[in-house]
Formats: structure tokens, sequence, C-alpha cells
């Protein structure tokens, strides 16, 4: 079952009852002034990630200062290895003046980076009931994925392919149970590395992207966020003028295979 | 031409010179290198076989130009891809291995380069390696810094805007204890974010309690996989047992140290040996122990105080960077550390390259810190340095030399659970 169509003029994307107009955010892997700038300015980014263990710093440019008003914060749990760790890091992040959203990342692994799901669950649950606008980046199963909005996630943010790798929509098809099947707004998040790959996602019903190591690893930096913005709006265009029908029934047959029922 | 390690000092007794000169000439008088010494603990582990295995096997010889060009084309580089583009057949590929390792290291650590300065808190040795200025028969000043001489240092790095440091010792568990070094690590914590350690190795309870006081990170550098030729080099002392000082890294993830890292002290042995022999006792402990942070080192013999002669032999600054870009392709996730051994101009380059983590403000001395930093006299009395480095670029230098290089340098990622 595809989600309700909306109209394009009014579309909102709603995340834990705050309303952003953008459906791009800024991932945290890789910083630097002239990113932030491009994601905002031509990626029309209202969302940026901030990694609390980068900004835990008494390094006089804190990459807070870099925040632009206006912008929301998200601060990551990055760094943590298991539930309890990323409850101290979110708790630490909002003592810090980060706010109340919080991207919930734990891993237990350092070579590919990819996401303990378990603990995760755990993390949610416990951040959403300290009133926490939980957002958990995950490998994308549908059960965890339950499991998550049951948690009390305001989204929940399935990785399209190994964290920094720009290899794109790898799990395509484990994303697209999770838009069908989850009501709260889908981020792909990780692994989107070109502009085609993120307007497919939108095109599938994702609710908004997430990256980083695309735009900062490109040649022309506000070249390449504005290319990102735009695909991201065609692919949200596509998706909500009802694309999925065409692409997943094919043409209709000249002579109708029923063609020969009478009555 | 080989390394002329022995150098007698006057200041030595007839009687330690005696022992000296038996310890380089009969190699009968010297303890076996692979037994353990009581108290050592003994950790079951087949990392080493692993390790010592493939390494014993390595060949570098018998890989072509054609198994360089085919392991820069594959997308994981597997073990024997890395054995081809360490062997010298790799050579006249290495700028195209260096295209590959920055690819590899922008999709892991972006433009980033991370800073740290090392602290050298006590040079008393009880060690004899040939080639090390610490080693005991070696005649400089010793100095070990009491906990006010010790804060009066972190102050002065804090101070310069430094956030990660790296405390060490001479390996001397008489004169730095664990208990002194754990006081030390408590100081640091309220300086730094981030404290590691390069002290002896120890056992995983000595671990445990480091990482109480605050210390997350171990480093330890088994300066030659080659065991024979180990044994030829640390002639006295706990450091001679090779084996115990193999396991360290894993003691440490045992204990609960967020990360480790390793090294093979280049121009010592068979350099390409040693260079697969460390990226893969990595590559093993990481399947082992997926959740840890691993890095890398790469540092090449430098003269010492009283042996100026010292030299990295055969891996020159090309060769250096075709390791370097080795471990980059072969273990693209790992951090690699390039000190102050090396030079400011090969460390501006290979930071664009494929290492993500330098030194700067770096004394290898003990008690200087405030008359290298302020240049100001002092009376103080101040312990020798272990080698001579090369880059003395101060946290600041460093700073602005990184950012102009359009990288983008951080003095923090880290919080201490």
């Amino acid at each position: 079952m595809r989600k309700p169509l909306y109209k394009m003029n009014n579309d909102k994307l709603i995340i834990g009852g705050h309303e952003f107009g953008s459906r791009f955010s800024l991932g945290s892997g890789k910083y630097s002034m002239k990113l932030i700038e491009a994601a905002v300015k031509d990626a029309g980014a209202e969302i940026i990630t901030l990694a609390v263990r980068r900004a835990n710093t008494k390094e006089q440019e804190s990459i807070l200062d870099y925040i632009p008003k206006g912008v929301t914060l998200l601060p990551n749990t990055s760094g943590a290895r298991n539930a309890e760790e990323a409850v101290r890091i979110a708790r630490l992040a909002r003592e810090i003046g980060c706010g109340d959203f919080v991207k919930i990342e734990i891993m237990r692994d350092s070579k590919y980076l990819l996401p303990d799901n378990q603990e995760t669950v755990k993390a949610t649950k416990i951040l959403a009931n300290e009133g926490f606008v939980v957002m958990p980046y995950m490998y994308p199963d549908l059960n965890t994925a339950r499991d998550l909005v049951n948690a009390g996630a305001a989204s929940v943010m399935p990785l399209a392919s190994p964290i920094g790798s720009n290899k794109g929509l790898a799990t395509k098809e484990f994303i697209q149970i999770l838009i069908d099947e989850i009501d709260l707004p889908i981020i792909v998040d990780a692994g989107i590395g070109r502009p085609s790959q993120a307007c497919e996602a939108m095109e599938m019903g994702a609710a908004a992207i997430m990256a980083n190591t695309a735009l900062a690893t490109a040649g022309d930096l506000p070249m390449m966020a504005s290319a990102f913005k735009n695909a991201i709006e065609a692919g949200r265009k596509a998706y909500l003028s009802g694309l999925g029908r065409v692409l997943t029934r094919g043409a209709s047959a000249s002579d109708p295979l029923t063609g020969f029922l009478r009555d | 031409m080989e390394n002329q390690f022995f150098v007698d000092s006057e200041h030595l007794s007839a009687e330690a010179l005696e022992k000296k000169h038996r310890l380089e000439t009969d190699p009968s008088s010297r303890k076996s290198h692979m037994e353990y010494l009581p108290g050592m603990e003994i950790i079951k582990s087949d990392v080493c076989k692993n390790v010592i295995s493939q390494m014993n096997s390595y060949d570098y010889f018998k890989y072509t130009a054609a198994d360089v060009k085919k392991a820069l084309e594959h997308d994981t580089c597997t073990v024997e891809d890395f054995k081809a583009l360490l062997s010298p057949a790799a050579e006249p590929f290495l700028e195209q291995m260096a295209q590959r390792a920055r690819l590899e290291t922008s999709k892991h650590f972006g433009n980033t380069v991370y800073l740290f300065t090392p602290l050298y808190i006590a040079n008393y040795c009880e060690n004899y390696c040939v080639y090390c200025g610490f080693n005991c028969y070696n005649h400089i000043r010793r100095m070990k810094l009491n906990m006010e001489q010790i804060e009066k240092e972190m102050k002065v790095i804090a101070d310069s805007g430094m956030e990660e440091i790296l405390l060490l010792t001479g390996e001397s568990r008489v004169q730095s204890n664990v208990e002194y070094i754990g006081q030390a690590v408590k100081l640091a914590r309220k300086y730094f974010r981030m404290v590691g350690l390069e002290i002896y190795p120890v056992n995983t309870d000595e671990y445990e309690y480091l990482h109480e006081c605050g210390a997350d990170y171990v480093t330890v550098f088994q300066e030659t996989y080659d065991t024979d030729k180990y044994e030829q080099l640390h002639l006295l002392g706990h450091k001679r047992v090779w084996p115990y000082r193999f396991d360290a890294q894993e003691r440490a993830l045992r204990a609960g140290m967020r990360g480790v890292a390793f090294s093979a002290l280049l121009g010592l042995s068979d350099f390409r040996k040693d260079a697969l022999a460390s990226a893969l006792h990595v590559y093993y402990l990481q399947r082992k122990y997926p959740h840890a942070e691993m890095s890398l080192s790469c540092p090449r013999l430098r003269p010492i105080i009283n042996n100026e002669k010292i030299n990295p032999m055969d891996v020159h600054e090309k060769q250096l960077c075709q390791v370097l870009c080795a471990y980059r392709i072969f273990l693209p996730y790992v951090g690699i550390t390039v000190s102050s051994r090396e030079s400011a101009e090969f460390r501006n380059g290979i930071v664009k390259i494929a290492a993500t983590k330098v030194s700067a403000g770096v004394s290898t001395g003990i008690g200087d810190h405030e008359s290298k930093y302020t240049g100001k006299e002092t009376d103080d009395i101040q312990g020798d340095e272990q080698f001579e480095i090369d880059d003395n670029r101060s946290l600041d230098n460093m700073y602005k030399d990184i950012a102009n290089e359009g990288l983008q340098p951080v003095l923090n990622d880290y919080l201490y659970m």
C-alpha cells in the first residue's frame, strides 16, 4: 500500500511535530565551513547533523559556531558502542545546548561502521521517554523498524549502503518495504553518492535524504549541493505524481488478456 | 652499509662494560627472547600464529607488475593484493597507489587531519635496545617528572590548544610503575579530551586500571616482527620478550581500551616483511575485536644522542610512501599516524594521501615543554631525548599548514565513555 499523495505546495516533512520545508539534510562525516555553507545555501538543508564527540572540544572554532541560525541541529551519538553510551552522549548533547533532536548511531564495528539495530532500539526507548526527538540510524530491517516505532522514534533512518561508500541504494528492496509498512518518515541515510540515487530514493517514497560524503568529495561543492536539491525535489514530485504505478506495471497490453471474458 | 649500533660510554664501570660486551658478542649470555618472564600474563590467541606464518611465506620477488595492476583494480584489497602492493614490483606504480590511497582516505576520513602531541614523563629504561637513545647503557641525563612537574608540562601543552595527548615513559617498571603512570593519566584527563599511552606492555588487569584512570588508547611498537633480528637488537630486559609484546594490544582491548596502535620500526629488518606483519597484526585483531579502533604508525630509524650514524637503511621516502599507500588501500578504515621523525615536507605531502594523524609541538625530551614552547630560559633539570626529531613545527604552525593544504585540522573527535 502506498501512502496517500500530497499536494506539492503543502508538502512538509514532519519529524516529531516539527515541520521542515526541505528534504535534504547534511550528515556529519566530513565537516568544513564550505560544506555547511553549500548544504544550507545550495542544497537548502534545514537539518545539519553534528557529531557530539567532535563538538565537545575546546577548539576555538567550534562546529557549533558554524551552524547558521534557523537550521535545526541534529547531534548524533557516533562513537557509541552500545545503548548506554548513546544515551550518555545524547544527554551530553542536550547539556551543551544542542536541543532535543538526537540521531542515534551505535556501532560495534569500526571497519564498516554498520549500526547495531538491537542496541539502537534500546537507546531509542530510553531517549524517547526523556523527551528527545529520536532519529535512529539503522540497518533496514522491518522488525527493527517496527520496534523503533514502538520505542517512540520520530523517524527511521535506514542506510542505503555502507557509510561513506557512495555506492547508492544497495538495500533498495528493504528500504522500499520500510517505506510501505512504517508510518514514520523514512529518511535514507548513508551511502547515497549521486543525485540520481537520491532522486531514486525519493521516487520510491523516502521522506528525505541525508548525505555528506557525496557533497564533501565533489569537485565543485556548491554545484553538487544544488544538484542534490534539484534531484530530491524531482524525486519527490515524481513520487507525489504517482510514478510508482507506471514503473511497477509497465505499459498496458493493447489486446487485453482478459478480452475473451463475456459477462 | 649496516648500522653500527654499539657505542661504549666512558661513564660505564668496567663491570658494566664487560656485561655489555658479553651481551653484544655472546648470544648464549642472553635470555631466551621467546620465553615469558615471571609475572607476564599469557593469553590464548591465534593472531600471532597467523601473522607470522603469512610473513614467513611472503616472497615479495614473486609479484609482478600484472599482480600490482590487478590489486589496484580490485574493489576490495585482499591479503594477496596487499602483498603485491608492498612488493618491489609496485614501486613504478607509486603514483597510482597514491591516487587510490587518497580516494580511500577521503571516503573514510574526509579531509580531516587529527593532531596530537606526545609527552615523555620519564626516560629511565631497563632495556638494552641497541638503536634507542633511552637504552640503559647510553649515557644520557635521566629524569622522571613528579606529579607537580607533569602538571606544569600539561598546562603548557594545553594552553597551546592541544586536546589529545600521548603519555610516554622509558620502559622501566621500577622507575615508572603502573600507579605512577595511572596518576599521570588522571592528571592528563583534567587537561585533555583524549589520553593515549605508549609505555612498556602490561598485563590485562593493569590495562584495566589505566583505562579506569582515563586512558583509552594503547600504542605498542613491535619494532620488528622478525624474531631472530629482534633477539639481536633487544639484548637485555623485559622488552626482550617478543611474544609478550606482541599480545599487548590484545590484552589492552580485553581490558576495555577503545583503541590500539601498532608499528614496526622500519629499517631494523626487512621492511617489506615488517610492513606486511604490522598490517596483518591489525587485520587479524580487527576481525577478532571488530568494535576496536586501530591505527598504524610507520616510524623509521633516527639518529640518537651518542650515535648520529643511525639511519633508516633502505627505507627511503619513496619506500615509506609505498608502505603507507599499501596500508591505506588494504586497511582503509584504520588511522595512520606520521610522527615528527619525518620532515615537514614529507608530512605535508602524506596527509594529502594516506596519513590521518600527525604530531605537533613535539619534544622527545623530559620536562622541557615550557622552554621549547615559550622560549623561556629555565634552571629546571631536563631529561635527554629519545631520538632526534625532524619536524619541529608548533601546534599553531602545523594547524595553519594543514589548513593551507585545503585540509581540516581536528583537535578532538572523541569522548571518554
